[in-house]
């Protein structure tokens, strides 16, 4: 008798105490993520100006958005900046990767120094690049100084390059970042899979290209998941380099939304390019949720 | 939606923390040395009416930054006492709802005796005061260094010609014509002061001002676009991203002959122990001697929660239009009063002449308001506008047609 009781009350602990200690975190996520990104659809469909209201516009701030040129310039940057950076950061930081697993002397060292860039903020990195690349105070000067009289850089001033000064700081921000998941990844790999394969007679890089690489898989996903979302949410490296500018060519949709929602008063056209924005990430990691979850359903 | 319950609680939050002392929070972007000066000014007068004075200072020169600030607050139902807004913006504020009449103490002091008609219009929404001006800066201003000027033998320009042959004598005697800061707000306020000198004041109230589409794709626009591109070669080529007052830093150091700025530039100068008509020259921006583009700083004040709040509300705008405020702020704002008929003899030849100017402008009907500084439309469009003025003087293929269609199609943006 007594045990049965017990085990009834034991059960009721169990069934319900994770669900009380999960419920705060769940509704705050519930009100403060999801019920925000319905509260911002629904502005975008509003003529909100400089603070919401909730006259209803149906799709007209979607077509003013789509009209407008600074978007489109925005998009492309994105498109630009997102692809230079991604292919940029996952390259420097896989080669970084294998020269480091080579049992070098002073990893930790090196280790240390490659990561370190991670360790500050978009805003840091952009401003240090900007005192280096702005032609009167840095890189172009030390130059001139030094007497090549002709050497140019002036990608930060001139609107057709500005963007790759973003993917430049951007890459040497993250690619020690890459460095350490692979690294990590091919600390992982089995010892003696490389071993039975140089005993097969087969050269460091026909291993590293055919054998660790491709165990690598999960890695690269997680690093692409990392580095396309920081590509997508990027703001504040671009305040802090470029301003957007010169002009606006630099500007990211992140930038863009900010001008719009809260320096020009157009708070709907702001929530409209946010929810372009939303449909982007989500356009990215649904298909991979929806691949993960089934391959572990399937497992 | 969820705001009535949050500004209740953060109200009631209000009232236990305001019990002790009248608080008056104001909310302003005077942060660089000249202004900081005039703010200062603004916090002694409070203080000496017995008033606690909470600074809320946000920093960027447009005040961009003080605008995202003061919306979360007045969103989450707890807005600073007053904050600084003008021009068409303190409609879009009256249209939120969220702002206070200051009606009995603009009937108590006449106001509407000592405030040209067109100031006074700005303050009101529905025939109310809500905002008091503190000054008129006057943006078509161009600062010299004379001693520059002297050493390539060059003269004060008075028109546009002049200025092209004053800027290319500088440039063969190896000193930088212009200082220039290439932000978009700077942008346009250049090429506003150019416009204004290309086209005239007619011009520039039906181009800027009625948003009229004739007159922006007209002749005189791209005229006058033209000219502010020729500008450009006359920079050098770290402008893009430079903030006014280095800008302004390089004519008093003498590292660049001219400057397009407002007269907030001046309180730059004599902070930096400069004095007028000796180490710095103000005159008028070349071909508009005789306009007045008006940029009004005014406060605009916001509904309180508590009557503590309210009565330091109107000592405050009671302070704002006080003569002795109006007089030592301007002093060391650069800027003129907004109340008409004060003694001038303490301002130096600039703020005289900027005066004087600014009555006859009044008088002959030429008062023009800077679009560039938010005086003339909604910042929707004129955000709009800044975009095709600075792609236009950063990008070197577009022409000055492809901007003025542009700028065309900008004036439409609601």
């Amino acid at each position: 008798m007594s045990t049965t009781t017990h085990s009834a009350h034991y059960g009721f602990a169990e069934r319900w105490l994770p669900r009380l200690v999960l419920a705060p975190s769940f509704v705050l996520s519930l009100v403060f993520i999801y019920g925000f990104i319905a509260w911002n659809g629904y502005l975008s469909f509003t003529a909100s100006r400089i603070m919401p209201n909730y006259e209803w516009v149906g799709l007209d701030q979607y077509r003013i958005l789509f009209e407008n040129e600074r978007w489109w310039v925005a998009v492309q940057n994105l498109g630009l900046f997102g692809l230079l950076f991604i292919a940029g950061a996952m390259g420097i930081g896989i080669f970084l990767a294998v020269l480091l697993d080579q049992k070098i002397r002073a990893e930790g060292v090196l280790r240390t120094i490659y990561l370190y860039p991670l360790a500050l903020s978009f805003i840091v990195t952009g401003t240090a690049w900007k005192w280096m690349l702005n032609p009167g105070l840095g890189l172009e000067k030390l130059m001139h100084d030094w007497g090549f009289a002709n050497f140019t850089f002036d990608w930060l001033v001139n609107p057709d390059y500005s963007i790759y000064t973003v993917v430049i700081a951007a890459i040497w921000q993250s690619s020690g970042f890459v460095m350490a998941l692979f690294l990590a990844g091919l600390r992982g790999i089995d010892d003696s899979i490389i071993k039975a394969a140089q005993i097969d007679g087969a050269s460091l890089p026909r291993i590293y290209w055919r054998i660790v690489l491709p165990a690598l898989r999960p890695v690269f996903f997680s690093t692409l998941m990392i580095l396309s979302h920081i590509a997508i949410k990027s703001f504040d490296l671009v305040m802090a380099l470029t301003g957007g500018g010169p002009g606006f060519s630099s500007d990211v949709p992140a930038t863009f939304m900010y001008q719009m929602a809260f320096t020009r008063g157009q708070m709907g056209l702001g929530a409209a390019s946010s929810m372009m924005m939303l449909a982007t990430v989500a356009a990215l990691v649904v298909p991979y949720l929806y691949s993960e979850l089934r391959s572990k359903r399937r497992g | 939606m969820a705001y009535p319950k949050l500004a209740a609680l953060s109200a009631g939050m209000l009232l236990a923390f305001s019990a002790q002392a009248a608080e008056v929070e104001v909310l302003h972007w005077w942060t660089s040395g000249g202004e900081a000066k005039a703010a200062g000014e603004l916090k002694k007068t409070m203080e000496g009416k017995g008033h606690k004075w909470k600074d809320f200072a946000v920093a960027g020169g447009g005040g961009e930054n003080a605008m995202t600030a003061l919306k979360t607050r007045v969103v989450s139902g707890n807005p600073p006492a007053a904050a600084q807004i003008k021009g068409p913006a303190i409609q879009e504020w009256g249209a939120e709802g969220v702002l206070a009449s200051i009606d009995d103490v603009a009937k108590k002091d006449k106001w509407d005796t000592l405030l040209p008609p067109v100031v006074a219009n700005v303050m009101k929404y529905k025939g109310q005061y809500v905002a008091a001006p503190v000054n008129v800066h006057r943006v078509n201003w161009l600062w010299v260094n004379p001693t520059l000027l002297k050493k390539a033998n060059a003269k004060v320009p008075g028109t546009i010609d002049e200025l092209f042959v004053t800027m290319e004598a500088l440039k063969k005697a190896g000193i930088q014509p212009l200082a220039y800061g290439g932000q978009p707000w700077q942008d346009s306020t250049v090429f506003e002061s150019i416009a204004l000198g290309v086209g005239g004041a007619d011009f520039y109230q039906k181009a800027f001002v009625k948003l009229d589409q004739a007159t922006i794709k007209s002749p005189t626009m791209l005229k006058a676009l033209d000219t502010y591109k020729k500008l450009k070669p006359y920079t050098d080529k770290n402008a893009p991203g430079r903030e006014w007052n280095l800008a302004t830093a390089m004519v008093i150091n003498g590292k660049a002959a001219m400057q397009f700025m407002g007269d907030w530039a001046k309180g730059e100068f004599l902070a930096a122990g400069k004095v007028p008509g000796k180490d710095f020259l103000c005159v008028a921006a070349p071909g508009t001697a005789k306009d007045f583009t008006f940029n009004i700083d005014s406060f605009v004040f916001f509904k309180q929660p508590n009557k503590d709040a309210v009565k330091g509300q109107q000592d405050l705008a009671t302070a704002l239009m006080s003569p002795s405020f109006q007089e030592s702020f301007n002093l060391n704002k650069g800027s003129i009063p907004a109340r008409t008929g004060l003694d001038m003899s303490k301002f130096d030849e600039c703020g005289k002449k900027s005066s004087e100017d600014f009555k006859a402008a009044a008088a002959g009907n030429t008062l023009a308001p800077s679009w560039a500084h938010g005086m003339a439309m909604s910042s929707a469009t004129q955000g709009a506008m800044f975009d095709v003025i600075s792609q236009f003087w950063n990008d070197d293929k577009m022409t000055a047609q492809q901007a003025a269609d542009k700028l065309a199609t900008a004036a439409k943006t609601k």
